[in-house]
């Protein structure tokens, strides 16, 4: 069952390891779920070793492509982070990982050529924070029309709330 | 086909150790699909998808390139748009379907590129509901979070509150009590009952079966009218929440489960007397919209269709949450990855849901329905009567919020259409910095060039309801 | 059939009042479902609370058939000029029915991405209250419509009859 996995977090170490045997300057953060058990690993590296990072996690089993990511850290250097969020269903475990790039250079190596469902959730990026993904198939506004101008979800954008008006009621009935 | 009993009986090659359930349901299936002598897919093999398109994201395998790829795997009938496209391009033409179509489950928009009847290619468009809610969720505190999030897979509103709730519990590093716990998984599990009762009622819809439609409201009907009991709305609910649930569960809560379970567990065996005879029926779904998994994998799709397709996944065995692994109940796969593999599953996972509940049901704990804790929970309305303190510690909690300590976290849960995802960055303050959410339908949608490419026109629409995509979801 | 004289007998109405009687008792909704409150929309269609009852039991997909638009949902600046575009569509005598927070004031999203009220793109003649406003709310809303067109109070969106 699920727990034989659970209990071998010496394992899902070493494959994380694994994983980063190649990445300079990675950092590891191990968070452990809500209400369960079991752990997953968060794990950063450079820009440079990205998809370097992807491909390996791929090859060691992480074959599953969940979701990818982007945060705007606003006041911090380097301010946009994109993260991918990857499951080996053999071993029962989850890698995210995650890149930061800074704002007058927003470009990530894209890993569509790894995963093919990236494309979308990097469309999602490209749209909502404008983080551009050199050699992605098709990288156009998903969820914005074409025509919008702007990165909605970036920190320095307003909500765009419109304030209510109370108005009184209509007299001419 | 001869060796279709074969490889039902051995376990599939590729799947994970967990051992599942082999539901009886698969075998009747294929049963059927010897009598109608149905070439079917999965028990071939799997040829790679061959599309014309360049936009990547419908270019499987590197073998695509092969001619023999052209005879896709999963087709139901033997047909002209099976072999080798003989048309010029150019003589292909492009159609709109949506936004505004009845069987796009909401605003979807597709464009199809069709050679005759044939679909070449397929290209979502999607955005027609984007509400902004991950831009709204930076504006609230994460008391009032649950309400934005529950509006955002409308058909599985608890759901969206629990990984919402548990994101924020672990960045708290918040135990909830045990009988919370239950309440959470008793909801959770009847919300996925109504959520494919839905998708029955619609799948059927889509492909003319209308009195599954109206079979499959009128069950789900009684599971809103428990919902609208415990929580005083039909949908929507706002219920779960960090720390706990809302409110404690209505007086007489076991009759309504107990009936609910009853007619449900009525209604189940009566869509199968209609459905599963039905030649109809049958004839399209079986050998429809066929995804391996592999191509789940790569696209990311998870759920009841990955586990149409094969793969023994189910977050509630691998990775459980809310003490859902005490509660004993088995994970149904499919074997063809097709769209009545997905009806399968999902009729089955409907009888497991309510094993499920009949099990909390059975056991339910005794205890608070919140945590005690006061940084998180407001106090009870008695308090704030008898005390002052405890007046300005419900005013503080309900204009400032409770803060979070800084950090990222990632929950996810087995919704009714997959992995409900939701990952938070807090910087210390009342409110999320960043909300993101990995939701299952968008995944799904990204995956329908796959099912539809090679396929018939008239088979997009029962391809696109056994996705089961929740447009909310998708554009959030 | 003591009471009744087997008689040809005749009914005296207005032409007008006859209009208005057809036009109210067989309103015709065009689906236009875009998020929560279609599937209440649909649930009022369905067995439980039954439309049907209403001569509305027919969703109709085209917009070329139909009198009612239900904007049911929240409406985002990708989707209004669709739905500008399936209004024109339509063909007079037709009305409009805002379902629900959001298509009536954009609800609680008030944000970059959602139109604040679908009253900015097409003319409502009645909105339905609640997030989602349930079955009987919706129901209520169309009564309440259909009474003012049999009343005559409102004919169509250009005000001739």
């Amino acid at each position: 069952m699920a727990s034989e996995h659970v209990s071998e977090s010496t394992t899902d170490d070493a494959l994380v390891a694994s994983v980063l045997k190649d990445a300079d300057g990675a950092t590891v953060v191990e968070q452990q779920y809500a209400s369960s058990q079991t752990r997953y690993h968060r794990v950063a590296v450079p820009v440079d070793g990205y998809v370097a990072a992807v491909s390996a996690a791929k090859d060691a089993g992480f074959d599953m492509f969940v979701d990818l990511y982007a945060v705007d850290h606003f006041a911090q250097a380097p301010r946009f982070e994109v993260g991918v969020n990857l499951v080996s269903m053999s071993a029962n475990h989850r890698i995210i990982i995650s890149t930061r790039v800074p704002y007058d250079d927003p470009t990530v190596p894209t890993v569509t050529g790894l995963f093919i469902g990236a494309n979308f959730y990097e469309r999602e990026a490209y749209d909502l924070f404008g983080i551009d993904f050199p050699g992605h198939p098709d990288l156009t506004r998903i969820l914005l029309p074409d025509e919008w101008d702007g990165y909605p979800l970036r920190k320095d954008a307003s909500v765009g709330a419109i304030p209510v008006q109370f108005k009184e009621g209509s007299v001419d009935l | 086909m001869s060796d279709t009993t074969d490889t039902a009986s051995e376990p599939t090659a590729d799947m994970d150790t967990v051992p599942g359930h082999e539901p009886e349901a698969p075998s009747v299936a294929d049963a059927r699909r010897e009598a109608h002598d149905i070439w079917v897919s999965g028990t071939e093999e799997r040829f790679p998808f061959s599309t014309a398109t360049n936009e990547g994201a419908q270019e499987m395998l590197p073998e695509a390139d092969d001619p023999g790829a052209a005879m896709q795997a999963g087709i139901a009938v033997d047909d002209d748009y099976t072999s080798e496209p003989t048309v010029e391009p150019e003589e292909r033409q492009i159609i709109n379907m949506g936004p505004q179509h009845p069987s796009t489950h909401g605003v979807l928009r597709l464009h199809l590129e069709i050679e005759g009847e044939t679909i070449r290619r397929v290209k979502p468009i999607i955005g027609y509901l984007h509400t902004g809610m991950e831009k709204t969720a930076e504006t609230l505190t994460y008391a009032q979070g649950a309400t934005n999030v529950t509006r955002m897979d409308y058909l599985a509103p608890f759901h969206n509150e629990l990984a919402f709730s548990l994101t924020v519990e672990q960045l708290l590093g918040l135990e909830v009590p045990e009988r919370a716990s239950a309440i959470r998984v008793l909801m959770t599990e009847l919300n996925r009952v109504s959520s494919h009762l839905l998708w029955a009622a619609t799948q059927g819809m889509d492909i003319g079966a209308l009195s599954m439609m109206i079979y499959g409201w009128r069950e789900r009907e009684t599971c809103l009218d428990f919902f609208e009991k415990t929580t005083g709305l039909r949908m929507n609910h706002n219920y779960i929440r960090v720390g706990g649930v809302a409110a404690d569960l209505p007086d007489g809560w076991e009759d309504d489960v107990a009936s609910l379970i009853a007619t449900i567990t009525v209604g189940i065996d009566e869509y199968e007397e209609l459905l599963n005879d039905n030649p109809i029926f049958i004839d399209r779904t079986m050998g429809v919209g066929v995804m391996t998994p592999e191509e789940c994998k790569q696209y990311g799709v998870t759920g009841p269709m990955a586990r149409a397709s094969g793969l023994n996944w189910d977050l509630r065995k691998t990775n459980p949450y809310c003490g859902i692994e005490q509660y004993e109940f088995d994970v149904p796969t499919g074997l063809h990855g097709d769209v009545f593999d997905r009806y399968i599953v999902r009729m089955e996972e409907m009888r497991q849901s309510l094993r499920i509940v009949q099990q909390v049901m059975d056991t339910m704990p005794s205890g608070d329905y919140r945590s005690e804790d006061r940084k998180v929970t407001p106090p009870p309305r008695k308090r704030i009567d008898e005390s002052m303190e405890a007046l300005i510690h419900h005013f503080k909690l309900f204009t400032e919020g409770f803060r979070v300590p800084e950090g990222a976290a990632y929950q996810s849960v087995e919704g009714p259409r997959g992995e409900l995802g939701c990952y938070l960055v807090s910087k210390g303050g009342a409110r999320p910095w960043r909300m993101h959410w990995r939701a299952p339908s968008f995944a799904a949608v990204q995956a329908l060039p796959v099912m539809m490419t090679d396929s018939l026109l008239a088979d997009v629409v029962a391809s696109l309801a056994s996705a089961d995509p929740v447009l909310g979801d998708v554009d959030r | 059939m003591a009471g009744i004289s087997s008689e040809p007998g005749f009914l005296m109405t207005t032409l007008e009042k006859g209009v208005n009687w057809a036009r109210t008792n067989s309103m015709w909704p065009a689906s236009f479902g875009l998020a929560c409150c279609a599937i209440e929309m649909m649930g009022t269609g369905a067995a439980h609370n039954d439309l049907a009852r209403f001569g509305m039991e027919i969703f109709r997909a085209s917009p070329r058939q139909a009198d009612l638009m239900i904007v049911a949902g929240r409406v985002s600046q990708k989707m209004a000029p669709v739905l500008r575009h399936v209004y024109d569509q339509m063909a007079e005598p037709k009305w409009v029915l805002s379902m629900g927070a959001c298509a009536s004031t954009g609800g609680m999203f008030n944000n970059y991405a959602l139109v604040q009220g679908v009253d900015q793109v097409v003319p409502v003649d009645m909105y339905v209250p609640g997030c989602p406003p349930g079955p009987q709310s919706l129901m209520h809303g169309i009564l309440s419509l259909q009474k003012m067109i049999m009343d005559g109070e409102i004919r169509n969106s250009t005000g001739v009859f």
